[in-house]
């Protein structure tokens, strides 16, 4: 099997790497390119987002072709992929981060910044953070509710359809941090940084 | 609930541990990528690396030592120390860090930190603020503590959030290393006025200074040296510790 690190130049990678290697083992075969050709013949495809909403999308947009192939992968052929942080927050319609950008439209929503109440709160919301699980999701298989997830971001998912949201945190609202739509999966958080928990979240994702 | 964070900190000079763990079942005192994975394995929050190497020939080894202990390590790392320009970040990054902290650079460049956090995003970009009391203010030290600047700590603190940190790492050099405890005004000053995480660290001596700390500076995440090294205290205790005083923690 080969599962499929999108390298598009949207900011350090080096940890989703990582992880992904110490998982997959010998096992399973872990590519890190923007090779057209290899992501459509990939199983799986991870899309890793760090920076802001706009700078991750014009990396995405600064390759030819590249968000034709995913759709073809992920809307068309239905293969899974896996959306981190920002990579997450890019299925979104739209993102209002630096300014209003379009983002790949795959869930339904919008990408706001999250309300710190007046000062309340401190942002980045930087940090361990438990998440509730509201829905069965082939990534949580043997993760406990509330389990620890490493967090980092000022930005959240909104997804108008709220049967796709699959784990919400607390900060100074509910934020969804998990979501799944068939073939389409997503953290805010970042598992490959959320010690042997996260690892499993990555395990279960490459075992689909 | 966010949590807080306990985060030890390594000392590195020319890629071995300078002040490190003294644990009776560690192999090699003085291998950081040991040390990181005993403290990860423990339960820390983040790992933190400074490099105090002295000579720019040998600023190479962090790298490697880097590369090493992010494929042993899924818990975030920083590393500080020596961290210069945009590419010293970049490089960094590239070897598997996840946080960079900046030190001299952002006193003497604030374009640094402005550049990086738009380059890598802020979530990266780690402010580290060393200060000394002078009168009625704090002042900014830079070169390991050596050189006064006449820069105001909390005026530099709002400024570098303003530049796109992510992060302030606030050091006291008055209580660093004297294990009295933290400088509660200090950080509870910067962090009222800044809206971004403070990370308190200089001067843990027991575990009680850690709850301090956080209790009555407003820290979001307390960083530690000496009392993890030697085995005085273990992550867990310190994380049991802070727990059973209504603290609320990853444990």
């Amino acid at each position: 099997m080969n599962v499929t690190i999108v390298d598009y130049n949207s900011g350090n990678i080096s940890s989703v790497i990582n992880s992904f290697k110490e998982v997959a083992k010998d096992k399973v075969n872990i590519e890190v390119t923007s090779d057209l050709n290899k992501i459509k013949s990939s199983d799986k495809v991870v899309l890793p987002g760090q920076g802001s909403f706009k700078s991750c999308v014009d990396a995405l947009n600064k390759i030819n072709g590249l968000t034709d192939t995913l759709n073809e992968f992920g809307i068309t052929h239905k293969k899974p992929i896996l959306g981190i942080c920002v990579g997450l927050q890019m299925f979104a319609d739209i993102g209002y981060e630096e300014t209003e950008t379009k983002g790949l439209g795959w869930i339904s929503g919008k990408v706001l910044k999250i309300d710190n109440q007046n000062g309340k709160y401190k942002l980045p919301h930087i940090g361990w953070n438990q998440i509730n699980i509201v829905k069965d999701s082939k990534i949580f298989k043997d993760i406990e509710n509330k389990s620890h997830m490493y967090f980092v971001h000022s930005y959240e998912f909104i997804p108008n359809d709220k049967n796709v949201i699959s784990a919400t945190t607390d900060y100074s609202s509910n934020i969804v941090c998990s979501v799944e739509k068939e073939n389409i999966f997503g953290t805010q958080f970042h598992p490959e940084k959320s010690d042997k928990i996260g690892l499993k979240i990555i395990d279960n994702f490459i075992n689909l | 609930m966010l949590k807080n964070r306990i985060i030890p900190c390594l000392d590195v000079k020319n890629g071995r541990v300078v002040k490190g763990i003294n644990f009776v079942d560690l192999k090699d005192a003085g291998d950081p990528v040991e040390q990181a994975t005993i403290y990860s394995e423990g339960g820390a929050d983040e790992i933190c690396f400074l490099d105090i190497t002295a000579s720019n020939e040998n600023r190479d080894i962090i790298y490697d030592v880097v590369k090493k202990t992010s494929k042993k390590c899924f818990v975030p790392l920083t590393v500080g120390g020596g961290v210069r320009s945009v590419n010293d970040i970049n490089k960094l990054l590239n070897c598997g860090a996840d946080k960079v902290s900046i030190n001299t650079a952002a006193v003497e460049n604030a374009e640094v930190v402005v550049e990086s956090s738009k380059k890598f995003g802020s979530q990266c970009i780690v402010v580290a603020i060393d200060a000394k009391k002078n009168g009625d203010m704090w002042e900014v030290f830079t070169h390991g503590g050596r050189n006064n600047t006449g820069i105001n700590a909390i005026e530099f603190a709002e400024k570098m959030e303003d530049s796109g940190a992510g992060e302030l790492l606030i050091t006291s050099m008055d209580r660093d290393g004297t294990q009295i405890g933290f400088d509660i005004e200090l950080t509870s000053k910067i962090s009222s006025k800044v809206n971004i995480p403070v990370i308190a660290s200089g001067g843990v001596g027991n575990l009680d200074h850690l709850v301090d700390g956080i209790k009555l500076g407003n820290a979001n995440a307390v960083l530690a040296a000496s009392i993890f090294h030697y085995g005085k205290h273990s992550i867990k205790e310190a994380k049991e510790y802070l727990n059973s005083k209504g603290i609320p923690v990853r444990i």
